[in-house]
């Protein structure tokens, strides 16, 4: 049965996360009054991508050429050590909130450098400002973690859910509170509004899509399916993390059931959300989105003022 | 045979080693080629068996103390003790100038014929061996005197380079900057003689009891100081971006990787061997001087673009996490939590450790840049990892190694120190939490800025176009240097993989001092598969390295040779948005980290000059050529260091009066200091 879950672990997040970017796709498409292309989209264009041929750059080096799998690859590891349907995976003891996040640092690494490589203009302000973004999405990141960390009294993802399980209604507030920092973080670290606009690739704002403007064909397929792994291992993390309610703790098939009807909505009402943002405020002047990822830092500074 | 090796006559046979490898290469001034491998040659063999020295004194069940020679002063003893701690920072030491000194056979070459190998080779030497005496000195007048040979030393060893009057002036404000260190040093020394009557660190241990808090916490603040001019601390680490430049390569490795942590080793010798127990607030001091170098170190770092400066500030931020280690430790003993105490330790000594071998990695790897390319500007360099693709690789792991990314040696050691701050914030009431929480946001926003500098640094030298005719004609640098460096990054890895184990070993050396003596079980359990802190945390190295390596490894096999192989791959030129793509048109380093120094111009006080020199002097429309200079304003030198020097200035005048020219005053002055002196004596 363990080894049912461990693959449905690995294999979960990469082969669902298109279908998280189709449904955010979806419901934007419906807050606009349109009809939208089918939540399938992504595969198909995934598909497609993968069949062309590509054109790299003379000036690119090994760097880009790699940064496509290692970027992947990271966004793997992390799928495999996070809480995604039950308490318990192979790859727990890998560690705890700071080796996620680490871990996930060294996609953003290679992504700016990959950015960096071919030496296009565009290129180079992306990874400028998407370095100056999680440089500063940092410090919310972590201390929403350790609010939590500080409720449960461990560090362990895996102990942290189970935990707030138990306990968490003696700390609402803190929890909403760095539920809130970790959403915004979530927005920073993916490329969504406010921060950068994943629709479009206006030269002038264009964060994400600037780094990935040399990629064609099974790389850039590589590199759009890993970015939405990446989402989708964010919306998990606040999902099972934030509010872990629906894990499930020891198994039967009905416990199974309601687990996955549970984070499915979670996740769905996580992209709803995302929709909604996206649909009703503009994106943010570039100089303007320090303060919204200072909040957040502040949010949890506050969050553990209530705990202690 | 470890006794052997951990005895007087070892250390002894250690110390004869680099006396002859530097009295050899000044004999061999003459013929640089002799000088070079007579002086590298020693310097690599001693520094082997230092190392042996002290892995002997590191298995040895008791400290190794003994008295070596006499000496003509009754304070003065040449008296050494190898504890466990001595014989870690020896290890350290030794280990960093191994590699150094490999490297510096092939580095050294490019000075033949233009400066002498064996003034420099001499130096190098006595240097060395000043750090290893700094390191095991136990008598407080012979450890000064270990300090001058060592600063002395490196002085003339950062301005070898003497063509250039920048080095110059970099050599002389490093000098008066380590001098002034020492002063407070000396000043700390004589107040611990006054209250316990001895220089030797065991009577002034011993007669701890006896001192009073108003001096032990005048020590503190004069050795901290002292020894946080050396170690780098902000605001008093001027004189750290300018030397570490002007040095050779090899010597800026080892002046970053270990000279600056003598000045860690003193601060735990002082403060937590001799001096303990002591208020809460000396930690608390500590805690906040390591946040503020953290945060600011990469901060300063992200503004400069010489690439040795942009080292050299990244090890002003380290020591910051080094401190922060360190100040935790302190904290937790104050609060009477000695476990979680040892934690903050062995988070302080690995991250010496690991900074050591990675930041010695960078420098070595910039110096290679630099000798092939002859700028440190990195905007004139770029595209070098097609011609140096070697460095490049050593350079990207140092990088990903000291921006704390898993399985590298940086990330277990940020681990630790996190977890120690966290314990903080956990386990401290309301007093120190607050303290503890600005340590870790610094140490969180640290991380990521880290992560954008290097990204930079390696961005701008390494990838896109060369930008300037030097850059396109690098080469791989020669067999020596590239032997040097690649065990470093080896050993960047290796020390992450097996980081369990290390912190295991540190935690025996750090638990030998008395401040941990009895006392149950060990907060943090360190094993090889598992480093736990309590029950609060774990990590485990080898399946993070596996996990990393298998999605690797699977995503690689599986998209380069399993699926859609038949899409064919074409290379054509970047993007040019049909203009001609010049690299003039990459991204600049200053540009990169401009955003940054912009979102915290508060601090940084970012400076912009515009100059627009005209075809017409009268009407000013038709401009010719225009020029901009992105920087930050120095606010040490405008707000410290320059009102101090007036200060002294005016000091100085009032002073003069004093100089009548009168034989007859004179004399009077020699009456009234006799007088006072034998008032003061009687």
């Amino acid at each position: 049965m363990h080894t049912f879950f461990d693959i449905l672990q690995i294999l979960l997040i990469p082969l669902a996360s298109p279908l998280i970017t189709g449904v955010i796709k979806k419901l934007k498409a419906k807050f606009q009054n349109r009809r939208g292309a089918s939540v399938f989209q992504p595969y198909r264009d995934l598909w497609k991508l993968f069949h062309k041929d590509e054109v790299i750059s003379q000036d690119a080096s090994w760097i880009f050429r790699l940064a496509p799998c290692i970027v992947f690859a990271v966004t793997l590891a992390v799928g495999a050590i996070i809480p995604l349907i039950d308490l318990a995976t192979f790859a727990a003891p890998a560690g705890d909130l700071l080796t996620v996040i680490y871990i996930s640092a060294i996609g953003t690494f290679f992504l700016a450098l990959a950015g960096l490589d071919t030496g296009s203009a565009f290129g180079g302000f992306g990874s400028s400002r998407e370095m100056t973004v999680s440089a500063l999405a940092e410090g919310g990141l972590l201390f929403s973690f350790l609010v939590l960390a500080l409720v449960a009294g461990s560090a362990n993802l895996f102990s942290i859910a189970d935990s707030i399980l138990t306990t968490g209604n003696f700390y609402l507030q803190p929890i909403v509170l760095a539920g809130i920092g970790f959403f915004i973080v979530l927005l920073a670290e993916n490329g969504r509004f406010p921060f950068d606009n994943p629709a479009t690739h206006l030269e002038l704002t264009m964060i994400h899509e600037a780094m990935l403007l040399e990629y064609s064909g099974r790389r850039l397929a590589l590199m759009e399916w890993a970015a939405a792994n990446k989402l989708f291992v964010f919306m998990t993390l606040g999902a099972n993390l934030f509010f872990p309610w629906g894990l499930m703790h020891t198994f039967s098939p009905g416990a199974l059931a309601a687990a996955v009807v549970i984070f499915l909505l979670k996740i769905a009402a996580l992209c709803l959300a995302i929709a909604f943002i996206e649909s009703t405020i503009a994106k943010f002047r570039f100089f303007r989105l320090p303060d919204i990822l200072f909040v957040s830092f502040t949010l949890n500074i506050v969050a553990i003022g209530l705990i202690k | 045979m470890t006794e052997f090796f951990a005895s007087s006559r070892g250390f002894v046979v250690l110390l004869l080693l680099f006396a002859i490898g530097a009295a050899g290469s000044l004999l061999f001034n003459k013929n640089d080629r002799q000088a070079n491998y007579w002086s590298n040659l020693f310097a690599c063999a001693g520094s082997l068996w230092g190392m042996f020295v002290a892995i002997g004194a590191l298995v040895a069940p008791e400290p190794v103390a003994f008295t070596l020679g006499f000496s003509p002063f009754s304070l003065l003893r040449f008296s050494f003790l190898l504890d466990r701690l001595a014989a870690f920072f020896l290890f350290v030491i030794s280990l960093i100038a191994f590699f150094c000194s490999i490297y510096a056979i092939d580095y050294v070459k490019h000075y033949y014929g233009k400066y002498g190998i064996g003034t420099l080779g001499f130096f190098y030497n006595i240097f060395i061996a000043g750090m290893l005496l700094v390191a095991s000195a136990a008598n407080g007048l012979f450890f000064l005197v270990a300090w001058e040979i060592m600063s002395v030393a490196s002085f003339f060893l950062v301005i070898h380079d003497r063509d250039e009057q920048e080095n110059i002036r970099a050599g002389l404000l490093y000098l008066i900057m380590t001098h002034l260190g020492t002063a407070f040093i000396i000043a700390a020394f004589l107040l611990l003689y006054r209250s316990t009557g001895s220089f030797d660190f065991s009577a002034i241990q011993s007669g701890g009891a006896a001192i009073s808090p108003v001096v032990k916490n005048a020590v503190f603040v004069l050795s901290l100081i002292g020894f946080g001019t050396k170690a780098g601390i902000i605001p008093l680490h001027v004189w750290l971006p300018a030397a570490h430049p002007a040095a050779p390569s090899h010597i800026s490795g080892l002046m970053s990787g270990v000279m600056i942590k003598t000045g860690i080793y003193m601060m735990i010798r002082v403060f937590l061997d001799l001096l303990a127990p002591f208020p809460l607030w000396w930690g608390v001091v500590l805690l906040i001087a390591g946040a503020v170098s953290a945060l600011l170190g990469v901060l300063y770092a992200l503004a400069e673009h010489d690439i040795k400066k942009l080292l050299a500030y990244h090890s002003i931020e380290n020591i910051g996490i080094i401190l922060l280690g360190l100040g935790s430790a302190l904290t937790f003993l104050s609060l009477q939590l000695p476990t979680l105490a040892l934690l903050g330790l062995v988070a302080s000594l690995f991250h010496t450790l690991n900074h050591a071998t990675f930041k010695s990695l960078l420098f070595l790897g910039a110096g290679a840049v630099i000798n092939q390319t002859h700028t440190r500007n990195m905007e004139e360099l770029g595209g070098l990892i097609r011609l140096m693709p070697q460095t490049a690789l050593l350079f990207l792991t140092g990088s990903m190694a000291i921006s704390a990314l898993p399985p590298f040696n940086g990330f277990f050691s940020e681990w630790l120190t996190f977890q120690s701050l966290f314990q903080g914030i956990a386990a401290t009431d309301s007093r120190t939490i607050w303290v503890f929480v600005i340590a870790a946001g610094s140490l969180a926003f640290t991380g990521g800025l880290a992560l954008a500098c290097f990204v930079k640094a390696f961005g701008a030298v390494f990838l896109a176009r060369p930008r300037s005719n030097e850059a396109q004609h690098a080469r791989e640098p020669s067999f020596f240097m590239l032997a040097g460096m690649w065990p470093l990054a080896a050993l960047s890895l290796l020390f992450g993989i097996v980081s369990g184990y290390v912190a295991n070993i540190l935690q025996d050396v750090a638990g030998t001092l008395s401040v941990f003596q009895g006392f149950p079980s060990p907060f943090l359990l360190a094993e090889t598969g598992r480093i736990s802190a309590g029950g609060f945390s774990f990590v485990s190295p080898p399946v993070v390295f596996l996990l990393l390596l298998i999605a690797l490894f699977a995503v690689f096999t599986a998209f380069n040779f399993l699926f859609f192989k038949k899409q064919k791959t074409t290379f054509g030129p970047t993007w040019d948005c049909g203009a001609d793509l010049t690299p003039r048109m990459e991204i600049t380093s200053t540009g990169f980290a401009r955003s940054i120094i912009l979102i915290f111009k508060g601090i940084m006080k970012p400076t912009m000059l515009k100059s627009v020199e005209c075809r017409d002097g009268e009407t000013r429309y038709l401009p010719k050529s225009r020029e901009i200079r992105l920087g930050i304003s120095n606010i040490y030198d405008t707000c410290l260091y320059k009102p101090a020097q007036d200060l002294a200035l005016r000091f100085s005048l009032y002073a003069r009066k004093m100089q009548s020219g009168l034989i007859n005053m004179y004399i009077l002055y020699i009456l009234a200091a006799l007088l006072g002196a034998l008032y003061f004596s009687l």
